[in-house]
């Protein structure tokens, strides 16, 4: 098994790498990388055995190795459940589901204790999920033990009371009592319904069974379908918390089908069809971001694999660009959706069609010859009739051995994308000026398009330029690109692009400068000549500087139209602006230091002559007063300009004015009170001196 | 020749008879006059320094300036007020004048003091 997984993820690894919007592709590698980035348990273990189960189950179906760590804590929790006598049928159930594919042992005395207890679940159930969870766990028990008295007494009376909640539709509700009814349910009850068959004792009677495969046509013809062939169920969103999606719902439907259809012998007439549109909606999501989900598309993926009604097989394209020049042959690898191989079979080639035409088909019928080596069918040569361009090519895959025809389906035919490119031949490209009247060509030269061209012409308004080439494909036949455009750009940027026609294989464009002239603006020059030839198919697609033509235009009038200004570039627009840089005030020159203090010196020189001065004079301090209280107030005085110049201090260095005026007035008051103490003391010391 | 003599000896005279006139000032006038030297010298010196380096920071330069002139004007109003040969301040008592020169420079000082940045 692993090893033909291997051979197959090479072939997948390929497989992945091309892309198509109506390509359904098997499961590959991406699938299994996203496995294991959503399935991860949290502190090692899931948060419920259902979670459990689905990682397990996924891990199984796309063949990723079991963590053994993973296994031992599932075997854990699950014998938690078996053994815990307050677990639930449901909790059995997913118990059950985890151990089949974990394998962990089960005590015999437990899963006695189970089976009781599911088969008194069993009688007791009244709703759809009640028999389903007691009758799943039943088949599951059976599976796994030995045990092999397990078996519904009444498995005709389940059957009935299970049928009791279908609808005319297919549909089912959950329960009696409850008027909704979904597909969501009919799968689940289809699943319950295969349980109660494969426990069942005795026959269960064939009415019964087929009014039940005429339920599931009945829920077939509901089936919903998107425009690229894929099929879904979806249920009416009627009530929030039932409602399930396409997913969810078209995933039960499926398990439900595979369940019966694997339990009775009889075949349920569905077409094949069917099979392969719900094949194309589970490959058509791609990757589901959520492990729900995920598990829903591989376990349906996995049902459709190896169900008993049809498997569909799925066409899968290594590349879907083909190119003719370096001779790509058509490969086509056909395999189940799951990308397991399938018996041998035979591709045909049966149509083609360019696109977007309804024509008779281009290719007439063949085989694909089978390579052993890659598995995949191949065709060397492409027929003579495609040439580039894109097709839709019609393929039909028939099976060699008729045996197995029943169970795989192919499709009755498969259309597909394809697009084959090739290198375009570029022939007879010259460029010229020729005389307006006669025609004559004044100089012409030959380009080479491939290559780098520096052509320089000339010409005035009363000539015309011609530029023409050819272009071929490798059938040799004309081609006609998407875009072929001769662009002149004047030296102010001023730009005009024509468009180059054409008559078969031969492009070519005159202009006629006479009738340009105002289309020009009247601006003489240099004009930088630029050639776009450009296709989806073609492989040597090209833009070329050819080189540059000088014309000479006459003089503008008056009234003629001035060239539209430049688109400014939105990037100069809205981009960044160019920063600001402040230019302060360069600081003053300074003068030194040194300088600085020998005038500071130089300032108390001053105060020292003064003092000096006053030595001289004999100046003395007798007139102080000598009683306390004027010497007091004399020495309070000159304390208070002491405190005032202070206060300035301050001011010059910290304070601002208004706290400076606020302490001011105090000591203004406080001042002119002892000042005017001393002073006019003095003034009545010296008053009676001089009348002394 | 002889007349330069004489010229010097004039001015010599001259010089003699001031600082003689000059001699019988009182006291306190001869202070006050020291004063108003020493303030004046203190201006003269930064003119200097300002003439030298520029006058970059020139509100300092001209508080510093404005604040000597001040207090010499001052001091000069306070020598005519004191001065007892000037009849018409004769009322004033030399305490007053001396209250008035305290005030005003403590204003003018405020006032500097905020101008020197």
């Amino acid at each position: 098994m692993a090893r033909r997984l291997t051979g197959f993820l090479v072939l997948l690894l390929v497989v992945s790498i091309c892309e198509a919007a109506f390509l359904f592709q098997p499961i590959s590698d991406s699938h299994r990388s996203a496995a294991l980035e959503l399935f991860t348990p949290d502190h090692g273990s899931f948060k419920s055995l259902e979670e459990t189960y689905e990682a397990l189950r996924t891990f199984q179906i796309l063949g990723i190795e079991k963590k053994p760590d993973l296994t031992a804590t599932a075997c854990r929790s699950i014998s938690e459940t078996v053994g815990s006598s307050s677990s639930t049928a449901k909790d059995f159930f997913y118990a059950l589901k985890a151990n089949g594919i974990a394998e962990c042992k089960i005590d015999k005395n437990a899963s006695k204790g189970i089976i009781s207890r599911l088969n008194a679940a069993v009688s007791g159930a009244s709703s759809l999920l009640d028999f389903y969870y007691s009758v799943g766990g039943l088949v599951l028990i059976k599976d796994q033990s030995s045990e092999a008295d397990v078996h519904l007494a009444d498995a005709d009376g389940v059957f009935r009371s299970v049928k009791a909640f279908s609808q005319s539709d297919g549909r089912w509700r959950y329960s009696s009592n409850n008027p909704e009814s979904s597909a969501f349910a009919a799968g689940i009850a289809l699943e319950a319904l295969a349980g109660t068959v494969s426990l069942a004792s005795s026959e269960i009677d064939q009415s019964l069974i087929s009014t039940l495969k005429n339920d599931i046509i009945k829920l077939f013809d509901s089936i919903e379908k998107y425009d690229d062939g894929a099929l879904y169920f979806d249920d009416k969103l009627v009530d929030g918390h039932e409602y399930q999606g396409p997913l969810s719902t078209t995933s039960s439907v499926l398990r439900g089908l595979t369940a019966f259809a694997a339990v009775t012998a009889e075949n349920l007439n569905l077409p094949g069809d069917k099979m392969l549109g719900l094949a194309k909606f589970f490959l058509g999501i791609g990757v589901p971001g959520d492990a729900k989900d995920f598990f829903n598309q591989i376990d349906s993926l996995a049902c459709l694999e190896s169900n008993r009604v049809s498997i569909p097989l799925i066409l899968s394209f290594p590349s879907t660009v083909l190119s003719l020049t370096r001779k790509d042959s058509l490969k086509v690898g056909v395999s189940t959706v799951l990308g397991s191989e399938v018996p041998s079979v035979t591709v045909r080639l049966v149509g083609a069609f360019a696109s977007g035409s309804k024509d008779a088909s281009l290719v007439e019928s063949q085989e694909l010859n089978f390579d052993k080596t890659s598995g995949l069918h191949i065709l060397n040569d492409l027929p003579k009739s495609i040439d580039v361009g894109s097709y839709t090519f019609v393929f039909e895959v028939v099976l060699h051995e008729p045996e197995p025809e029943e169970f795989y389906f192919t499709g009755s035919q498969t259309k597909v994308p394809i697009s084959v490119t090739g290198l375009i031949k570029i022939e007879n490209s010259e460029i010229a000026v020729l005389d307006s009247d006669l025609g004559n060509i004044e100089s012409q030269k030959t380009l080479d398009l491939a290559g780098k061209n520096a052509i320089s012409l000339s010409a005035n308004h009363l000539q015309k330029l011609r530029l023409s080439f050819q272009l071929t494909t490798p059938r040799g036949r004309s081609f006609k690109p998407h875009q072929v455009f001769l662009k002149l750009r004047h030296e102010s940027k001023v730009e005009h692009i024509f468009v180059v026609g054409n008559s078969g294989k031969q492009f070519e464009i005159v202009l006629n400068f006479l009738g340009l002239v105002e289309k020009f603006f009247y601006l003489s020059g240099k004009y930088d000549m630029e050639l776009t030839v450009g296709d989806a198919a073609m492989e040597n697609s090209l833009l070329v500087a050819i080189g540059h033509i000088e014309l000479d235009l006459p003089e503008a009038p008056e009234k003629a139209p001035r060239p539209p200004p430049q688109p400014v570039d939105p990037y100069s627009r809205y981009g960044p602006k160019a920063e600001i840089t402040h230019i302060f005030r360069a600081p003053e020159k300074r003068p030194p230091q040194e300088l600085s203090l020998v005038f500071l010196g130089l300032t108390i020189l001053p105060l020292l002559g003064f003092l000096i001065g006053l030595l001289r004079l004999g100046v003395n301090l007798k007139n102080f007063p000598t009683k306390p209280v004027p010497a007091t107030f004399a020495i309070l005085f000159h304390v208070g300009i002491g405190a005032v110049l202070l206060l300035y201090v301050f001011f010059w260095v910290k304070l601002d004015l208004f706290q400076t005026l606020k302490l001011l007035g105090f000591l203004g008051v406080f001042l002119v009170f002892v000042g005017h103490r001393i002073l006019s003391h003095l003034a009545a010391a010296s008053a009676k001196l001089k009348s002394a | 020749m002889g007349r330069t003599s004489s010229t010097k000896e004039d001015a010599g005279a001259l010089f003699h008879s001031l600082r003689s006139a000059y001699a019988a000032t009182p006291v306190n006038l001869k202070i006050i006059d020291l004063y108003v030297g020493f303030a004046i010298f203190t201006a003269l010196i930064q003119v200097v320094y300002m003439a030298m380096v520029g006058s970059f920071p020139f509100n300092s330069f001209l508080s510093g300036v404005l604040s000597c002139v001040g207090t010499a004007v001052l001091a000069v109003c306070l020598r005519i007020q004191v001065n007892k040969e000037n009849k018409e301040f004769k009322d004033l008592p030399p305490e007053r004048a001396f209250a008035d020169f305290v005030l005003c420079n403590l204003v003018l000082h405020l006032v500097i003091m905020n101008f020197l940045g």
